[in-house]
């Protein structure tokens, strides 16, 4: 504690301050003075960061509270400044955003769309929050970017993978540097078939929910551009934890793939489960049977164990990169807390800096400056190599990593190794592609 | 007065100045001092949530607190007034009340529905029957009812059924001028106009949401009174002391039972409708069994059966639900920064369990001490209260009896 | 066919956790008149035995090995578990490999006190209260219960293995004439499908042979009269209460390696098993374990493609439908007593 900003002392200070001027919360106000929502009109600005930190993805949204945190330190002058030294934009000092300390407070999302507009909405009109950030699942971000665009705050999206995110569910004040369904897609296809071939036969298991859907379209298109067949696509509820029956039924299939569209517990179980019917020692065809899990967590990969190993997927970041930016990221992480960080979390720190990094660029905290600021924006040295925030549906275009499950790992993080940097040429679409259609932006909303 | 009795009145009155004062009541600290960031609870949202779950806990006391029927699957009916809701939003236009009539016509014929078949069976065979409706609306609204390829997207899963810039909106606009959703509105009184007040350091927000909401709980609450009062509401009572003697009696007891369960369905839906009018996205959470199960906490923690214990519950429970999960181990070193930096530590490192992402253990534990120590709820705590201070002046020995009887029925 | 004999052995080893679950509600029921809505949480905190014996046994030292390094370059730290040092690299391994089955052992004990304590600190308080007062101050424990596991291990999945000599799965297909592959089985489900016959059948026998579970018996049927003959009813009652939580913490000792446990286990399972008993007849201990076996093939039927493919979502629902028609059309579910939690 004694080396962040959050000690006492420092809070006693600058909560007299805030006491001092604070930002009236007069978001829906229709007759506010202010020019947008919570303009910071003191010497400090409030940031809401709105992460699970109850139910099962509490894990992962505590691993994105301590980003934050970590950027918060970083934005305010604390620590060794992390990735802002590697940040290809020079324009943040380490002396808060626009002069204003950074501050911030916490929601809980509990996963719910519900309980996250709420907690979201008690930060907005609470505490005067100017930007909103976080979440672990797509379900969320889309309804708190609904919420923001209402409210007229900047939403910048944490943990989402859906292609809904930014496309039919895209929004003037959301942004998304997280990959998604599709780019997933695009980055395996190419590994699979170089490492199975292009005569398989797949079986899909999808968890039966929006996120799940547009995965499992994704990748079933992109599997059988490259000539594979998809033999079944099965739904799996939810709330499932047993996955025997959905599993049973792969071997009678003539597949020689089974692809798991499922994330956090469904994965561990899902995965667990199959390799416990040893479908991962048969031959099918003549070949060798395989799993694919196209999106991983190396969190939830923790939870399912030594049946990760060899098993091919997808991540957005990996603390093994060994770019300058990767480096520095997970160096003062590691050093602050004392183990890597997780995806997840990356996402989320990066997200910060860019928020505090468009208003200083803009001049202004109004949501449609950020906005502007942000969009069409190339920027390099944050751990994915040069990166676009595209204009047209406020999504990061960047590359991404084809991973598979350890075979020998050396720690308790050591979990996943990097088998290709898929080059984001390779996993750019057009804005009007048909997995994104349907949607439109909208305006900006500064509310106010 | 309105055909209630002194006591019911005054009950109806001191109801009424609370929810009327609210925004005071709420924020008793100044703004931007460390006791209002965490205790003041007098903003928007969480004001109408206050008033609209104290909607569905009154509906919901007119079934389980009269009849003593214990539905396990009461949040089916908030979830699907809210459905309903947000469809008006969609297809017809952004006023709320067509789309909280709607709400309540739907919610009532849900539980029309279902409290046919449930009221078939007794005591927990109703109670999973119930809960087995609700978790199958559920299931179907996260999965196979709200898939967005199909047509048949009636629910929008996950995330939940929101509004978008291409629905119809036939009685008024899709789009605004400046390119947004329109928002929900009383014949043009938009849900989430407030205004500020500020005296001296305070800071008071007035809701048009809030107030609307308010003024509907109260004519709920006033409806429930006359229920309670009412021969019908005599009957349910017959129902939970003794149905087979009434039974024998030649009564049949089951039309009863239903119109009190299709009642406190559409109080459920009504408050659904709310909740859908002042943030118009309803998700399927809003139906699982553990928001089912909240509201019978609810109506326990305040007291069930009695008159004012819904409104009770429901407050307290959203009130600490939003309070603990916000303060996190930085609050709790501000808060206790005026002790030595070892003890304040220790002291953080112990509560850091109970508040922020501990919140639900400290909930868990409040409501196994009301239930342990206050059979009754917060009204039997109250009383207790009351007695206490009654006994230091013996001399009035009826009084005690009164009330003992006052805030309840 | 294949098919339908694969979604019987699925069926059979869900219910076989369902009807562990159930069965210990039901004893609880049955004797104390208490509906225990903790019961979910009991099983979670079994699983977690089998994590926690396995964290014991894999308490380790800490060498500094300078030949590799760590994920911010230090030198990596190896641990090397204490059992491994003490027995020799492959005892211990093997005794690490065997955890599940050893936690049976750890288990037993902690459950029983656990039961123990909850009903005389707790429960013996409520059974003068109405149901709705025992299932909500349960309810309340099982928070507190799960959260106070989630404060300790997190909310992740804790991967618990099987012993290895069980991973893999057996080829039913090939011996009973089918094609290979067709009908394979994790050996380590049919082992718990067999624990579970074993436990049921315990169970039973208990209550059946033996002078204790004869009294228990007459005080479930007329407490009052078995009370009249001097027999102190109460304390049989509380160490069945103990029977029961030994039931489920072993249930979800075996469960650990089939699902990686979590903190939210218990609530998972919590609605399900009430469900079964509710189906199988309030108070019925054969009711509780039929009602199990029948909803978990169910399940599984509900779980093909075909029947999937002609009611969409069916899996979904399944459950609870079948609970709606059985409560509809047997009063009192498949071998209820009447009067029982009726009024």
């Amino acid at each position: 504690m004694s080396k962040s900003n959050f000690t006492r002392r420092g809070l006693l200070k600058t909560s007299g301050i805030a006491g001092a001027g604070l930002a009236l919360p007069t978001i829906f106000t229709a007759s506010s003075a202010a020019a947008f929502t919570n303009e910071p009109t003191g010497s400090t600005v409030t940031l809401g960061f709105n992460v699970p930190q109850s139910g099962p993805y509490a894990d992962e949204g505590a691993d994105e509270l301590r980003a934050y945190k970590l950027a918060v330190e970083h934005l305010n002058g604390g620590g060794d400044g992390g990735m802002m030294n590697t940040f290809s934009s020079k324009v943040l000092q380490g002396n808060g955003v626009l002069g204003k300390k950074v501050e911030f407070v916490t929601g809980d999302t509990q996963t719910k769309s519900d309980a996250a507009r709420a907690s979201a909405k008690s930060m907005i009109e609470k505490d005067g929050a100017v930007m909103i950030t976080g979440g672990s699942s797509s379900g969320v971000a889309i309804a708190v970017q609904g919420l923001c665009q209402e409210a007229g705050v900047i939403f910048m999206a944490g943990l989402t993978h859906s292609n809904d995110t930014t496309g039919k569910d895209k929004k003037a004040n959301g942004f998304r540097h997280f990959f998604n369904g599709y780019m997933s897609a695009a980055a395996l296809a190419p590994v699979l078939e170089s490492m199975y071939g292009n005569d398989r036969k797949a079986y899909h298991l999808t968890a039966d929910y929006t996120w799940g859907w547009t995965q499992e379209e994704s990748i079933a298109a992109a599997t059988e551009a490259m000539g594979w067949e998809t033999v079944e696509k099965v739904r799996t509820p939810l709330a499932a934890t047993d996955f025997s029956s959905y599993i049973g039924p792969v071997m009678n299939s003539g597949a020689d793939v089974l692809v798991l569209n499922h994330y956090g517990g469904n994965m561990v179980n899902s995965l667990t489960n199959a390799v416990q019917f040893g479908l991962r020692d048969k031959q099918v065809n003549g070949k060798n049977f395989e799993i694919v899990v196209p999106l991983y967590s190396r969190l939830m990969a923790k939870g399912a164990g030594e049946n990760v190993k060899g098993i091919l997927g997808s991540t957005n970041w990996h603390w093994s990169l060994t770019d300058e930016g990767s480096k520095t990221f997970v160096k003062s992480f590691g050093e602050k807390y004392g183990f890597p960080p997780s995806q997840a979390a990356h996402t989320c720190y990066v997200q910060t800096l860019l928020y505090a990094d468009a208003v200083e660029r803009a001049g202004s905290f109004n949501p449609c400056a950020v906005a502007e600021a942000l969009e069409g924006y190339e920027f390099d040295g944050l751990g994915n190599g040069p990166t676009l925030y595209r204009a047209e549906d406020h999504q990061c275009f960047k590359d991404v990593l084809v991973v598979r499950g350890k075979e020998n790992p050396t720690s308790e993080f050591d979990l996943l190794e990097v088998v290709e940097v898929t080059p984001r040429a390779q996993v750019e679409y057009a804005p009007d592609h048909p997995m994104f259609a349907g949607g439109s932006l909208g305006s900006c909303n500064p509310g106010a | 007065m309105f055909g209630l009795n002194q006591k019911d009145t005054r009950l109806f009155l001191i109801v009424a100045a609370m929810t009327l004062l609210a925004p005071f009541i709420l924020n008793p600290f100044p703004e931007g001092t460390a006791m209002a960031q965490m205790f003041n609870a007098g903003y928007p949202d969480l004001m109408q949530r206050f008033v609209i779950f104290g909607i569905l806990v009154i509906g919901f006391n007119i079934l389980f607190g009269l009849t003593g029927y214990l539905s396990f699957g009461h949040a089916a009916f908030l979830g699907v007034g809210s459905y309903a809701a947000v469809w008006m939003f969609k297809l017809v236009g952004m006023n709320v009340v067509p789309a909280i009539l709607l709400s309540m016509v739907v919610a009532g014929l849900f539980a029309l529905l279902i409290g046919y078949v449930s009221l078939r069976r007794s005591g927990i065979y109703f109670s999973i029957l119930t809960l087995a409706f609700a978790q199958m609306s559920y299931n179907l609204a996260y999965s196979v009812l709200g898939n967005p390829a199909s047509n048949f997207n009636l629910t929008n899963g996950e995330t939940g059924l929101q509004l978008l810039l291409d629905d119809p909106r036939v009685l008024g606009e899709s789009v605004t001028a400046d390119g947004s959703i329109p928002v929900t509105n009383f014949f043009g009184i938009a849900m989430r106009d407030s205004f500020n007040l500020e005296i001296g350091g305070w800071l008071f927000t007035f809701n048009a949401g809030y107030y609307l909401a308010g003024i509907i709980m109260l004519i709920s609450f006033y409806i429930s009174i006359r229920i309670f009062r009412s021969p019908f509401g005599m009957m349910l009572r017959a129902v939970k002391s003794n149905q087979q003697r009434m039974n024998y009696t030649g009564l049949s007891s089951r039309p009863y039972t239903l119109a009190a369960f299709v009642i406190s369905g559409i109080y459920a839906g009504l408050a659904g409708g709310l909740l859908s009018s002042m943030d118009p996205l309803a998700g399927a959470e809003r139906m699982h069994w553990t928001a089912s199960g909240e509201i019978v906490i609810m109506a326990i923690l305040g007291g069930v059966g009695t008159l004012i214990g819904p409104i009770l519950g429901a407050g307290f429970n959203e009130y600490f639900k939003n309070i603990l999960s916000k303060i996190n181990d930085e609050v709790l070193h501000q808060w206790l920064s005026f002790m030595p930096d070892g003890l304040e530590n220790a002291f953080v490192g112990v509560l850091h369990f109970f508040v922020g992402k501990g919140w639900h253990l400290s909930l868990g534990l409040l409501f196994m001490m009301v239930i342990i120590f206050l059979p009754g709820g917060l009204v039997e705590g109250g009383q207790r209260l009351a007695r206490l201070f009654r006994r230091r002046r013996p001399s009035d020995d009826d009084s005690q009896k009164s009330a003992q009887s006052t805030p309840a029925e | 066919m294949d098919a339908i004999l694969l979604q019987i052995l699925n069926g059979l080893d869900k219910g076989s956790a369902y009807a562990l679950i159930a069965l210990g509600l039901t004893l609880i029921f049955g004797t104390l008149g208490v509906v225990n809505f903790a019961h979910g949480a009991l099983f979670m905190i079994g699983a977690f035995c089998a994590v926690t014996l396995q964290r014991i046994l894999t308490l380790s030292t800490i060498t500094i090995d300078e030949t590799q390094k760590d994920f911010l370059g230090n030198p990596l730290k190896v641990k090397t578990p204490y059992v491994e040092s003490w027995f020799g690299p492959e005892t211990g391994a093997a005794i690490i490999d065997w955890s599940v089955p050893l936690a049976i052992l750890f288990a037993i004990p902690v459950m029983l006190l656990i039961g123990y304590v909850m009903e005389r600190g707790l429960i013996k308080h409520f059974y003068k209260r109405p149901h709705a007062d025992q299932i909500l101050v349960t309810f309340g424990l099982a928070i507190v219960l799960q959260e106070i596991i989630k404060a300790f291990y997190g909310a992740n999945p804790i991967p618990t293995g099987a012993p290895a000599a069980f991973r893999g799965s057996f080829d039913f297909g090939s011996m009973f004439g089918f094609d290979p592959n067709t009908i394979i089985y994790p050996y380590w489900r049919m082992v718990y499908f067999a624990f579970a016959a074993v436990i049921i059948g315990g169970v039973f026998a208990f209550l059946r042979y033996t002078t204790f579970g004869m009294v228990v018996r007459a005080g479930m049927a007329d407490r009052e009269t078995v009370e009249l003959l001097g027999i102190n009813i109460d304390r049989r009652f509380t160490i069945m209460f103990g029977v029961a939580a030994a039931v489920a913490g072993l249930a979800g000792v075996m469960y650990a390696p089939i699902n990686s446990p979590n903190y939210h286990m218990g609530m998972d399972f919590l609605v399900l098993s009430f469900v079964v008993v509710v189906v199988g007849g309030m108070g019925s201990l054969p009711g509780a374990v039929l009602a199990g076996f029948l909803l978990g093939i169910l399940e599984a039927f509900a779980s093909m493609n075909e029947i999937k493919a002609i009611f969409p979502g069916i899996d979904q629902i399944i459950i609870y439908l079948v609970a709606i028609i059985i409560i509809l059309t047997r009063p009192r579910g498949l071998m209820g007593r009447p009067g029982v939690m009726e009024e």
